[in-house]
Formats: C-alpha cells, sequence, structure tokens
C-alpha cells in the first residue's frame, strides 16, 4: 500500500547540512502494523514527517520515492497533499494536548476535518462527530463533544486526535509515540483501541516508539533504526530472540523485561558482577500517617490520605503509582520541598517535619535527604556549567572552596562516570544521559543517607536508561545509601527495588517485597499495572 | 532544529566561547547588525567621555558677528541666533543626554527587578498588591505622569532621571515577574533548595539571572526611550534649561528658526538624537545573546 524507497531528508542548518534520514526503504501492506524503532536522533520521526511532507522548515527530502496506492506523495501537488492527508493518510502525534487546538471544543474539532474531506454537511457534521467520539469508546460521547480539551484527561485527549485522524476513514494511520507520556494503564487502552480499530477497519499502522517492548506487542514487523538508517528489519519475536544487528542487540539487551537482571540490561562485555548492598533491620526512615491537603475549587483535595511505611537502612524502597496518585506529593514532602498537612516523618528517630520546609536549609538532616529529579534538563540551572551544578551543595552545606572543592568535584564526576572536560559544559552542550548523571552526582555530593529518585530515568532512551540504573546500583553499594525509588514504570522497579508500595489515589493500596507484590500481586490494582506494562518476548540473551 | 544540531556538535564548544571576553567576540562577528551597533554605541561613548575635550568651540560662547550662519567649513553644523557652533553643542549634549538616559533606565532596572522578582516568586496578595499599583503607574499617559514628577519636584537633572525611572518600572516589573514565575518551581530551583540555598538566595542566584536575556533586550530599547523622554521633557520646557546644551531643547529652540529657513538648528540635533536612539533599538538582540549562555555553543 505504501511503498519507501531510499528515503533521504536534510535538514539546512546554520552549521551546515544535517542528514537525518540517510536511505531508507520500507513497506507497509494493508493492514499491516509496521513497527519503526529507534533512539532519539535516530530520524524516526522525520520520516513519517516525510512521508506526510510535514518537515519543518530547512527540511528537505533529497532522494527517494513514496508511493503510496500508486501515487507518488514525493512529486503530488501541496493541493494533493492537503487533501490526501487525513482522508487517506492521518497521523496521531505524541503530545495530545499540543495536538489539540486549546480553546475550541472537541467536537468541533472533529467537525473540522469531516467537513474539509466533504464527509459530513454543516447539517450533518454533529452527528457524525459524535458517532466518531463513540467509534473511539468515550462515554458520553454527545457530553463529551461540548468540551474543550483542558477539561479532558491526557488519555482522552488522545482518544480525541484518534478520533479526529480516524473520522475520514483513512487507509494508513501514523502513530508517532501516541502514548509517550499518558500512564501505564491509560497506554494500555490506548494501544489496544488503535490496534483493534484498525484491524476491524483493515487499516495499514506506521506505531513510531522508542519502546521496543510495546512495539513488539502491537506490530507485525519492525523495523529498527539507528542515525538516519535501517539497521535490521524483522518480526518482533525473531528480532528478539534472534537480533542479527549489534545495535539490534544492544536495545534488546536494554529493555526492562522478565527474568532479566540489572546487568542484563547492559551489552554484555560491560557486565560485571552485582554487587550487593547491605540491609539494616533498623530504620532509617518512618512515615506515620502523612497527610497532605490542597485547597481546592469545590473544598479541599486530598492528595495524600494518611500513608505510613518505613525505610530500612540501606534499603532500596519502590514508590509504584499513576499521575494523580499522591507519589510524587510524598516524595517531595519527605525530601523537605512540601510541608504535610499531619502527620510525622521520622528520619533517625527524629521528627524532620516540624521543622518547615522554608527553613529546613539549615537543619542537619538536609545533607542526609537529597534527590535526584524527573527531568535532567529543568533540573539544571541553564546559566551554570555541570562543575558549578555538581558544586552548589558542597558550597552551601560543607562550606567548601577553592582547590578542594575542584578536587572532590572531579571525584565525583569520576564516580558517576561524566568525563572530566564535560565539566566546563552548560547543561544544552550535554546529552540527555550526561545530563542526568550531572544530576546524580550532584545528589550524592554530600554522601545522603537516603536518596530519592523520582522517575530519574522517565525521559532518557533505554540504553541510556540501562547505564543509569546500573550506575545507580554500583552507588547504592559503594556508598551504602538508601532509595525511594518513584516510578510509574514496573519492569525497573522490579530491578532495582528490595520492597515496594503500591498508590493510588493518596492511598497506598499494595505493599512487600518486590517479587511477591510482583509475582502474586494482591491487590486488582496492582494486578491491572502489571498486566497494562508491554512485557516483550523472552529472549535467549539473558 | 538550532537546538539539535548545537548539541550534536559540542565539541565547537570548547574552543570558543569559553572565557567571557571570546564570547562576546563570537557574538559581534557572527552578526554584523549587532557589530555596528556596537560600533555606534563606542561612538557616542567617546562623544561622552573626550567630547567636551575635543570639539572646535566653547558650547556656551556666544559670537554675535557670526550667528544664524548654514553649515561651513568652520561651523559643520552651522551656527544658531547667538553665533554659537551647534556642532559642539550637539557633541557635548551627549554627555548629558547619555547619562539621564542610562541612570534612569538602570534605576528602573533594578527597581523593577526587585519587586518583579519578590511578586512572580512568592505571589499570593504580595503579588497582587504589586500589580495593582504598576497597573495604576500605567493607566496614566506615562509622558504626562513624567511631565507632572518633572513639574512637582522641580526642573533638575535628577528629577528628569526619577521621572523617566518611575515610568519605566512596570515594564521591567511586569518581565522579571513573569520570568520569575515560570521558574520558580522549576526543577533546578527545587535542586537549589536542597543543596541549603534559601529561598532569597535561590531567587537572586539561580532563578533572576535566568530572566536576564528578554530583559537586555528591554533595556536597550528602554534607553532609547529614555533618550526621547529626556529630551521631549527639555522640549516642552520642562527639565534642563537653556542654556546648558541637550538635543531637546536645541531642538525646542531650533524649530522657531525653521520658517525662516534656518533647518540647521533643530535638524542636526534632530538627526543625532534618532542615531543614538536607532543606535540603542539595534543594540538589544547583541546584549541578549551576550548575556545568554546557550549562545556559547
Amino acid at each position: 500500500m505504501l511503498s519507501v524507497k531510499d528515503l533521504s531528508v536534510a535538514f539546512k542548518t546554520r552549521k551546515g547540512e544535517v542528514n537525518a534520514v540517510r536511505g531508507v526503504s520500507f513497506d507497509v501492506g494493508k493492514g499491516e502494523t509496521l513497527g519503526i524503532v529507534g533512539e532519539s536522533g535516530s530520524g524516526k520521526s522525520v520520516t513519517s514527517y516525510a512521508l506526510m511532507r510535514i518537515l519543518d522548515a530547512g527540511g528537505e527530502i533529497r532522494t527517494g520515492d513514496v508511493v503510496y496506492g500508486g501515487i507518488d506523495l514525493r512529486a503530488a501537488s501541496e493541493t494533493n497533499m492537503r487533501d490526501i492527508r487525513g482522508r487517506e493518510i492521518s497521523m496521531i502525534f505524541q503530545n495530545p494536548r499540543a495536538a489539540l487546538n486549546p480553546i475550541r471544543r472537541v467536537g468541533h474539532q472533529v467537525e473540522d476535518v469531516l467537513i474539509r474531506h466533504a464527509q459530513a454537511t454543516l447539517q450533518t457534521a454533529k452527528a457524525k462527530a459524535i458517532a466518531a467520539l463513540e467509534a473511539v469508546k468515550i462515554n458520553d460521547a454527545a457530553a463529551r463533544y461540548e468540551a474543550y480539551p483542558f477539561e479532558l484527561s491526557g488519555g482522552m485527549c488522545q482518544r480525541i486526535v484518534i478520533a479526529i485522524a480516524l473520522a475520514c476513514k483513512p487507509q494508513l494511520l501514523i502513530a508517532d509515540e501516541p502514548t509517550t507520556g499518558l500512564d501505564i494503564t491509560t497506554q494500555k487502552a490506548v494501544m489496544d483501541l488503535v490496534g483493534d480499530l484498525t484491524k476491524e477497519r483493515g487499516m495499514g499502522m506506521i506505531l513510531i516508539t522508542h519502546d521496543l517492548g510495546l512495539a513488539s506487542q502491537y506490530c507485525d514487523r519492525i523495523v529498527v533504526m539507528k542515525d538516519g538508517l535501517i539497521v535490521e528489519v524483522g518480526e518482533p519475536k525473531t528480532l528478539f530472540t534472534d537480533p542479527q544487528h549489534a545495535y539490534t542487540r544492544k536495545l534488546v539487551d536494554a529493555t526492562p523485561r522478565l527474568g532479566a537482571s540489572i546487568r542484563n540490561l547492559l551489552p554484555p562485555e560491560a557486565r560485571r558482577p552485582e554487587p550487593r548492598h547491605k540491609v539494616h533491620n533498623r530504620p532509617l526512615l518512618e512515615v506515620r500517617d502523612l497527610v497532605k491537603t490542597y485547597p481546592g475549587k469545590t473544598g479541599p483535595i486530598q492528595a495524600v490520605k494518611g500513608i505510613s511505611f518505613d525505610i530500612k537502612a540501606g534499603q532500596s524502597l519502590g514508590l509504584v503509582g499513576e499521575s494523580g496518585s499522591g507519589k510524587s506529593t510524598t516524595s517531595e514532602m519527605i525530601v523537605r520541598l512540601q510541608d504535610p498537612t499531619s502527620g510525622n516523618i521520622l528520619f533517625d528517630g527524629q521528627d524532620i517535619a516540624a521543622t518547615p520546609s522554608a527553613r529546613f536549609m539549615r537543619h542537619a538532616v538536609r545533607r542526609d535527604i537529597q534527590m535526584v529529579f524527573q527531568d535532567a534538563t529543568d533540573s539544571l540551572n541553564p546559566r551554570s556549567t555541570a562543575a558549578s551544578a555538581i558544586a552548589e551543595p558542597l558550597a552551601r552545606i560543607d562550606r567548601m572552596r577553592g582547590a578542594k572543592l575542584t578536587a572532590r568535584v572531579s571525584e565525583l564526576a569520576d564516580l558517576v562516570g561524566l568525563p572530566q572536560p564535560l565539566l566546563s559544559r552548560f547543561p544544552h552542550q550535554l546529552s540527555g544521559g550526561q545530563k542526568a548523571r550531572v544530576g546524580i552526582a550532584r545528589a550524592i555530593a554530600l554522601e545522603p543517607r537516603l536518596l530519592i529518585l523520582d522517575e530519574p530515568t522517565a525521559a532518557l532512551d533505554v540504553s541510556i536508561q540501562a547505564l543509569v540504573l546500573n550506575l545507580l546500583v554500583d552507588l547504592r553499594a559503594k556508598m551504602g545509601m538508601s532509595y525511594l525509588f518513584v516510578s510509574h514504570d514496573l519492569n525497573v522497579v522490579r530491578l532495582l527495588c528490595d520492597e515496594v508500595l503500591v498508590m493510588k489515589q493518596g492511598e497506598i493500596v499494595d505493599r512487600g517485597p518486590t517479587a511477591t507484590v510482583m509475582d502474586t500481586p494482591s491487590h486488582p490494582y496492582t494486578r491491572a499495572l502489571i498486566e497494562a506494562a508491554p512485557q516483550p518476548p523472552r529472549s535467549i540473551a539473558a | 532544529m538550532a537546538d539539535m544540531t548545537a548539541s550534536q556538535q559540542p565539541k565547537t564548544a570548547a574552543r570558543k566561547g569559553d572565557t567571557t571576553l571570546g564570547h562576546i567576540a563570537y557574538v559581534l562577528k557572527d552578526n554584523p547588525v549587532t557589530m555596528l551597533a556596537f560600533a555606534m554605541l563606542a561612538f557616542f561613548l567617546g562623544c561622552a567621555f573626550f567630547g567636551p575635550a575635543l570639539v572646535p568651540y566653547d558650547p556656551l560662547a556666544t559670537n554675535g558677528a557670526r550667528a544664524l550662519q548654514p553649515p561651513n567649513w568652520d561651523h559643520w553644523f552651522g551656527t544658531d541666533n547667538l553665533g554659537r557652533d551647534v556642532f559642539s553643542r550637539v557633541v557635548v549634549a551627549t554627555r548629558l543626554d547619555l547619562t539621564i538616559s542610562v541612570a534612569a533606565v538602570a534605576l528602573s532596572f533594578v527597581i523593577g527587578s526587585v519587586l518583579g522578582s519578590i511578586a512572580g516568586y512568592w505571589g499570593g496578595w504580595l503579588d497582587a498588591v504589586l500589580n495593582r499599583c504598576l497597573d495604576t503607574i500605567m493607566a496614566f499617559p506615562l509622558f504626562v505622569l513624567a511631565m507632572g514628577v518633572v513639574a512637582a519636584l522641580g526642573n533638575t537633572v535628577e528629577n528628569i532621571i526619577y521621572a523617566t525611572a518611575i515610568i519605566n518600572i512596570p515594564f521591567y516589573a511586569r518581565l522579571v515577574r513573569a520570568e520569575v514565575n515560570i521558574r520558580r518551581n522549576a526543577g533546578f530551583a527545587q535542586a537549589a533548595k536542597l543543596s541549603g540555598n534559601s529561598d532569597l538566595r535561590v531567587l537572586a542566584v539561580h532563578i533572576f539571572p535566568n530572566a536576564l536575556p528578554p530583559m537586555m533586550v528591554q533595556v536597550s530599547l528602554n534607553l532609547g526611550w529614555a533618550i526621547l523622554n529626556a529630551a521631549g521633557l527639555s522640549f516642552i520646557g520642562l527639565g534642563v534649561r537653556p542654556p546648558t546644551p541637550e538635543w531637546g531643547i536645541m531642538v525646542a529652540e531650533g524649530a522657531n528658526f525653521i520658517v525662516s529657513g534656518e533647518w540647521w538648528l533643530a535638524v542636526f540635533p534632530g538627526l543625532w538624537l534618532m542615531l543614538a536612539v536607532f543606535t540603542f533599538n539595534l543594540l538589544g538582540d547583541g546584549l541578549r545573546d551576550i548575556v545568554d549562555p546557550r549562545k556559547r555553543t
């Protein structure tokens, strides 16, 4: 149905030309789902934009043929392309909120595309739009028709985007990271919906994702891209069990999965035995009846509803939940960036919740509880070099100065595997993985006893995630730190944590040793989370 | 896209822009317009510092015999009705006009930054009160407000500076408030708190400097406005008094003679004024690039 031959795309930039896609060829058959998998910068999104001819300014298709159902998309006029987009080939984007017009009712946005492609008249548009919303399983579609995007959840917005994309019954759907940023149960619901709809209608689909596990679950065939080239094509199962290309092997290895240890995520030559960490029986942190209430428009909102738990010295505790479960609020209260409404936080027996967060920086325990933030880019001051970011806690709390400070900073850089020359760089001159290392170095600079990790790998590519997780395991053994690992990704929590708490709507619904909770979940919500996590086929490379 | 390629080629970063001076040189070389703006700024600064020592005539000395001469080789910009050399007066006035505008902008920059930072960081009732006060200032026609301030406080150079500063404060406060507000819960601000910084330090050392790039554009535009404002006040007779050379007064006095054909009295100070404002307007982008570390690639 769609055939791409030797496609090359180049971007003109101030620093000369960048070849984003370098001779890519693939076909998509009728009713087939093709996955394009690659890490950031691999050119997977650019490929799809080139097919739709919606490249950014400066981007140009250099060579190659793109033929869809006998039409040469590269030669088609812009007017023809406008007819094709939406009616023949549709696209759903990564951020559903950004893809919807924030000040128009969602129903009207569905109508727009119907009217544009003459699938409906002004009189019939509303009924057809509601039907399109019902097709993506939106309950009470007639009421949702009137809603604005901000009134809907992320998952609901993505359904609307899918409704718009499918409204004119296109033959091919391009989904560019459709579930990134959505909760894991929402991801499953959205992907199942897209899968069912395309199957029902016999549509072709191109699923672009960085998640090999997700692709293997929903795709018939997978194309692996790296640096603008296709390195391997194959069926999900063969790709996992017998990856041919070294890069595919690396990706397969790095994807967290059942039965793999944390060292298995690394390429075989980098695997060293996993160091053991010692868990003491004495509790380091005791949280008792912790409550956080926010004032809301319609009365107070209870974000955290009286939770209690312990972290033993040296232990790694996983805190799992979806957005809105209160896990971030909990971690911010423990790290003393927020004040609890009530309850106690005992650190080494001392109630640290008694000191307000605004004055906590002078508290003796400040140095013992540090945090690695979710978004490494956001957590580094754009005006500070890597060295000054790492030096900040040392200079402020330990009053370290001069040569001693410089020596300690470079020692920390070695510890987290950050090359010394990078220390003088600004954050925008570092890659995602390097920024994550700077964030970790800063957090461990004072040798804290408790380190809170707030989804430290959520924004990283899987191969970088594998490196960072292993770094955390090494550091834990070396420094005897306790971890509170906040995540929505159960596969990752399983690798790193001794015990796990599952939070839902401000309450702890499940808890226990990680293996017990994961293998024999007692609470239905835990079971739902585990089932929603994409599970790649078992590979022989263990 | 530019950002992406910038991070793809980090090797060039180590070479260039490591030092502040090197970075300034790079910014100037990168953009000819910036280069021109800085050259013109250097010229005006030269006039301000050395002008009084270099001009051919005493700007206040009258010479009845040579009154109202058109531009010639002795008097490049001609002479006025008292026989004073217009060129000397225009050049000497640079110091006064630049002093007024720089002092006024510096004052409004500092006060506006403090007020805006506080409002943006702590929010709440403080934010509301400050915002309403600024709204009140902005509700006045600004030039009329400046006239009122000078008329009430008295006709001195300091009062022109205060008046110009007051009408510019809301622009800075608004800008800083917005820039601080979007960053107050940023990860790096929270990380700074974990590193033992107090709220005040987080605000001053970590958040506020990130507002500098857009501020610099505002500063350069404001320098131009401030010169126009000071000249305008002098033009209508408030502010600097004759016979002190000042562009606004010279234009005002010269305007009386345009009808009778002595155009050079108003045109040359006017052109000079225009060039100065133009320079500051061009300066904005360059200043922003200099204070923005992200340009150091």
